[in-house]
């Protein structure tokens, strides 16, 4: 794996899967068609909703479906884009992009794949249903050139265009038609939508049967256009959301991988015969903010000011926070402790920067000179099912925090209640906030525009930046990073975005980047990637 | 959760003709009854067991060796130690501690009395919500009693766990982002309150209409007593009895539905755990060899459940003399 | 009669008319489902389209009559998560939940009437008393904790019986699957059924000794015995006979809340019920499914009851005037 992970993780067992693909293949023709057809099944800790990849932009169900659909790109195991629906593309010039497509590519019913079905995609992902609509840019304009030639025609220059392309899935414009499946799946429509039971994609998996919170069944496609990494037959997904039970699932042999195994459980996984943990790292990062915005805090019993707008209390809370105990004892070493708002595999300088060191002392008397000597009470926001042991790493904080004088009103919720009160549309109503970040463009540009610019009472501007820091400096360094063309100095210039951010002003406590950690039969064999996409077209099973 | 008719349906008292002047309440100080108390070595466990935690709950912070709902005093460098039996563990944690570093020990101590405290004023409201709607409805009669009787449906089917959900987002609205800490307890108070009333309602209109047609009754109202006084100074009495045996048998379910909810994401906040919550964090640790963290405020809950349950089926076999 | 069926019916469409208006008021405070219908960095603009089409933003009353108004023809509208009818989705968990608590209602009578005898009939000795304590067990633990217990031994260090699902099912009729008919099915039903029944056995249990005790003092066994009849004569065909009859009705009545009661077995066994659906719904705000579901739990309630209620009158018509027998 070209991603490093900082520290060897001890126990771990570190995956050299990608070698073992061709020892895969050869070996399932050795097997011939043996009497039992190769049966993968697999559990993750939520549904997979509907079958219709534009519904919902969530990793796992993009995940899965990118088995049934294809993009005109798609990443390998390195996170690489390399050529999918599309043979090969060209920047005619930095308005324009050629796309040529593959040729002879058919769908799961039959039909060929050509340039209309791109220009039909390109409108489906844009119509009201759709989760998906900032794949494509808004300006974006796809002009048929022939049949197997796409033109991309955009307003301004976007070096970024084609990164979330992996799940700009291309349908089928016959059969949409045909099915009444041309606007993407809305949970609104009284009638059931045909496309979020019915998939039809030209992936080398064809959905058997959904029954929604169930179980999904796929099988492999017989006429896919690539040559398969996998040598399995049929493909069982099952929902099971409590934590134990999956991990008896696995343990017992009922099921072949499961995702997540719970941190506490990992030692038992490995230790069990016949099964291991495949852990690696994640790409998201799991950082804490304040409210920096209002005059008063929301949760707060210091009234008439924001004690948050002070940079002494940032900073104060921040050397209170020991990441590194966190790391051994909450994650069980499973966490990279973060200096930045980014994975390290996806920001080059992220080794130059390195965090405020743990110091309780230091943090108090930040605090007095702040003008809280005594401290204050501030309540904490914080998700109990969304990130890995989130509610611990909270309650973590909320001792660390005490012995600086500080009393933390933990409110850790299920992510539903959780989320409807910190986002925009709860008003950005949380006054010190745990939240989790992957940028989906996998770059720093993705963290910035999202986390960290300006925004108004309303979202405009960064609409998940909750606590409303604000940098004009900053934004100004961002907006000319994403348009430099020289990638060293593109770097160095987000390089000193987050140090302005993140040093300068302290307007984030980055935590830790955490680890995926995926249970599998010593059967099976798969690589894993970063973004936690579980790609069963990759799987060899003995 | 509906767990209504846990309890044997047979507890409504039964009329045999003599000493209904005096209320069974009254009844239970009676000798004869501390003698069939005395008479069974389990009960007398039950209740020396039962009166052990109460002490406990009530001298927790006395007694306990440290205070884990203080997280200044709580070092998570100190997490997941053992038992003071087992290898690798730290004298100062007889019983270990769990995943945040707190000693087991005080823990235990303090959710129980946290588990009793949300028991026994769940049980309370509930007692007081259905014997307040049981006697209105079993003496009032008629329209009123329906209209009673189709709440008391209505409420049935509303689980356990959607109340405790309503009322905290009820709660939260009303509060506008209150902490979790202030109002968990109260929502937790409340939704069990609210969950099990029907019970007492229906038993108390069962035995008020049998005793609003007695002789004491008619006499009371002829004298010109008010409806309230007569309900309050004559049929009140008559009926405590059941309630009582509800009561007990409730409270260990009371704890359980906590425990339950807390499972279920919306119990007290981790900061300061009931044995429920306790349960429910120790519950992750099932698999990885770290029973500790969950065996002992199971041992704790099961054995407490146990013991007060014994104490509830004594308590109605002593109150119905016709089984003694 | 059929005037007191009459208004019972009547009264029952209230109790059901008032469980929707009443939950769905109530939905709004569980969440907000939009959060759970999006990713995280969805716009603005785009929540606010899709709250708009949803008719959330209709005034709670509307909204609610708007559902009741679909509900009466029973169209419940569509799943927010899974864009289903809910109907079908109902429909289709309806059989696993009812097996589920079909069966485990016949294994805690199965297990808890001779119980219930044994500490009736040896009451004040040893084990009878140890029997009434052992048979707290199963109201001693969290159903969840004693679920995942089981797993622990039977699926992971035994390996007896699945963790998870239902296991292979057949199809009977349109709507109906079973799992009772293949071997998989049967062994996937046992670890729930048990978690399920464990609580039950505790209820039955104890129903029948106190019932038992009852019958056993009644002046028909005190006769009986004074005739001479054997023991074993005495205590099954005549105490344990008229004991059964009460014992069966609260087991009856108790189907209800078996149902209610099973989702949190269902959870933690991905036994794929209408419990498991309900609290998925819950955790995902899905209005939808959690109405439907209150509203179909409210409606066997009141089915049960009045069938309850029009046998007892049927069998004794002195109880005309009170109009509850429970």
């Amino acid at each position: 794996m070209t991603f490093s992970w900082s520290r060897p993780i001890t126990k771990i067992r570190k995956l050299a899967l990608l070698s073992s693909l061709g020892v895969g293949l050869i070996a399932s023709t050795l097997a011939g068609e043996a009497a039992n057809a190769k049966t993968f099944r697999f559990a993750f800790q939520g549904e997979l909703k509907a079958v219709d990849i534009y519904a919902l932009k969530e990793s796992f169900s993009l995940g899965v479906l990118s088995n049934v659909y294809e993009g005109l790109v798609r990443r390998n195991a390195e996170m690489k884009l390399e050529p999918a629906l599309a043979e090969r593309w060209e920047t005619i010039d930095p308005l324009r992009w050629r796309f040529y497509l593959r040729k002879g590519v058919k769908f799961h019913n039959g039909e060929d794949f050509t340039a209309d079905d791109v220009l039909f995609s390109v409108d489906r992902i844009r119509t009201p249903g759709s989760d998906l609509k900032a794949n494509l840019p808004a300006d974006l304009v796809a002009v048929k050139v022939d049949d197997y030639t796409v033109d991309f025609v955009l307003k301004t220059p976007n070096p970024l265009l084609i990164a979330e392309w992996e799940t700009f899935s291309i349908f089928s414009r016959k059969w949409a038609v045909a099915n009444g499946a041309t606007e993407a799946t809305s949970a609104s429509a009284t009638t059931p939508p045909y496309a979020a039971l019915h998939a039809n994609g030209t992936g080398p998996f064809i959905i058997v049967s959904h029954e929604p919170g169930v179980k999904t069944v796929f099988k492999a496609n017989p006429n896919w256009w690539d040559k398969p990494k996998h040598n399995l037959d049929e493909v069982i997904f099952t929902p099971v959301t409590s934590s134990a039970t999956r991990v008896a699932a696995l343990l017992s042999g009922e099921v072949d991988w499961i995702d997540p195994v719970p941190v506490a459980d990992i030692p038992r996984v490995e230790s069990n015969p016949g099964t291991m943990v495949a852990a690696g790292p994640e790409l998201r990062t799991i950082y804490l903010s304040f409210d920096q915005m209002r005059p008063e805090l929301t949760g707060s019993n210091v009234k008439g000011k924001n004690p948050f707008k002070d940079v002494r209390v940032r900073k104060a809370f921040y050397q209170a926070i020991d990441v590194e105990t966190i790391k051994t004892k909450v994650m069980r070493n499973l966490a990279t402790p973060s200096p930045v708002m980014i994975a390290p595999a996806l920001f080059s300088k992220y080794n130059d920067f390195k965090r405020f060191p743990y110091d309780p002392e230091a943090s108090k008397k930040l605090l007095a000179e702040a003008g809280y000597p005594q401290g204050f009470e501030v309540t904490l926001d914080c998700p109990n099912d969304r990130y890995v042991n989130d509610e611990a790493i909270c309650q973590a904080v909320v001792g660390m925090l005490a012995r600086v004088g500080v009393k933390i009103n933990l409110l850790a919720q299920t992510k539903s209640k959780y989320f409807a009160k910190i986002l925009a549309s709860g008003g950005y109503d949380t006054s010190f906030y745990l939240l989790g970040w992957t940028p989906a463009t996998l770059e720093n540009y993705n963290v910035f525009s999202n986390l960290m610019m300006c925004r108004d009472e309303k979202g405009k501007g960064s609409p998940t930046n909750l606590g409303g820091y604000c940098n004009p400096k900053m934004d100004d360094l961002v907006n000319k990073a994403l348009v430099e063309p020289d990638p060293a100095k593109q770097e160095a210039m987000y390089a000193e975005a987050y140090k302005i951010a993140l040093f300068d002003d302290v307007g984030y406590i980055p935590l830790h980047q955490q680890a995926l950690a995926w249970g599998m039969s010593k059967k099976i064999k798969v690589p894993q990637r970063p973004d936690n996409y579980f790609i069963f077209a990759w799987v060899n099973k003995e | 959760m509906t767990a209504e008719p846990l309890i044997d349906t047979d507890i409504t008292p039964r009329t045999d003709g003599t000493d209904e002047r005096r209320g069974r309440f009254a009844r239970l100080l009676d000798s004869d009854i501390m003698a069939s108390f005395l008479a069974s070595k389990l009960t007398v466990l039950a209740g020396f067991v039962t009166f052990a935690f109460l002490i406990i709950a009530l001298f927790a912070p006395l007694i306990a060796p440290f205070n884990p709902f203080d997280p200044a005093q709580v070092f998570l460098i100190d997490a997941r130690d053992p038992p003071i039996w087992m290898a690798g563990s730290d004298p100062r944690f007889l019983l270990g501690t769990d995943d945040q570093g707190r000693d087991m020990l005080s823990a235990l101590f303090y959710g129980l009395r946290v588990s009793l405290l949300i028991g026994g004023l769940g049980v309370l409201l509930s007692a007081l919500i259905g014997v307040t709607l049981g006697l209105i409805a079993g003496y009032a009669g008629g329209r009123i009693d329906a209209l009673i009787m189709r709440i008391a449906d209505i409420q049935l089917t509303f689980p356990a766990i959607l109340i405790a959900l309503l009322v905290d987002g009820v709660v939260h609205a009303l509060l506008k982002s209150g902490g979790r800490e202030d109002t968990a307890f109260g929502v937790m108070v409340l939704s069990i309150g609210l969950s099990f009333w029907v019970q007492y309602a229906r038993t108390v209109r069962g035995s008020t209409l049998v005793e609003r047609n007695k002789d004491y009754v008619h006499a009371a109202r002829l004298i010109g007593l008010r409806s309230p006084q007569i309900l309050w100074r004559h049929v009140l009495p008559n009926v405590l009895g059941p309630v009582l045996v509800i009561a007990t048998i409730n409270l260990a379910l009371a704890v359980i539905t906590e425990a339950t909810l807390s499972f279920l994401g919306v119990g007290l906040p981790p900061t300061q755990p009931s044995l429920g919550t306790l349960i429910r964090i120790g519950n992750a640790y099932l698999f990885s060899g770290e029973w500790w963290i969950v065996a002992f405020p199971g041992i704790t809950l099961a054995v407490l459940v146990i013991a007060v349950n014994m104490l509830g089926d004594w308590l109605r076999d002593a109150l119905n003399p016709r089984l003694r | 009669m059929l005037a007191f069926i009459l208004r019972r019916l009547g009264s029952a469409a209230i109790v059901l008319i008032f469980v929707g208006v009443l939950a769905f008021i109530l939905f709004r405070y569980v969440g907000d489902p939009v959060n759970q219908m999006v990713g995280i960095d969805t716009s603005i603009a785009d929540r606010d389209r899709l709250r708009e089409s949803l008719g959330l933003n209709d005034s709670v009353i509307v909204q609610a009559l708007r559902f009741l108004g679909h509900a009466a023809m029973f169209d419940f509208g569509v799943s927010y998560q899974f864009k289903r009818p809910v109907a079908e989705l109902l429909i289709e968990r309806m059989p696993a939940t009812l097996e589920l608590s079909l069966i485990s209602a016949l294994l805690s009578l199965v297990i808890g009437i001779p119980m219930g005898v044994a500490s009736a009939l040896g009451k004040d000795r040893w084990y009878a008393k140890l029997l009434q304590a052992v048979s707290l067990a199963g109201i001693s633990l969290p159903t969840f904790l004693i679920g995942i217990l089981f797993i622990y031994l039977f699926s992971v260090t035994l390996r007896w019986f699945p963790s998870f699902g239902r296991g292979d099912t057949v199809k009977l009729g349109t709507y109906w699957t079973t799992g009772l008919l293949t071997s998989s099915g049967l062994r996937a039903l046992i670890l729930p059924a048990m978690t399920l029944a464990l609580f039950q056995m505790t209820l039955i249990m104890r129903l029948v000794r106190s019932e038992m005790l009852e019958v056993l003092r009644s002046d028909h066994i005190r006769f009986a015995r004074a005739r001479g009849l054997p023991a074993r004569s005495i205590n099954f065909r005549h105490a344990l006979k008229n004991s059964l009859v009460p014992v069966i009705t609260v087991a009856g009545l108790q189907l209800g809340s078996v149902i209610a009661f099973a989702t949190i077995t269902e959870t933690v066994f991905q036994w794929p019920g209408m419990g498991l659906l309900f609290l998925q719904s819950v955790q995902n705000v899905d209005v939808p499914i959690m109405a439907a579901y209150l509203l179909f739990v409210a409606a066997m309630f009141v089915a049960i009851n009045l069938v309850v209620d029009i046998l007892y009158l049927a069998v004794d018509p002195r109880l005309k005037t009170t109009s509850k027998a429970h």
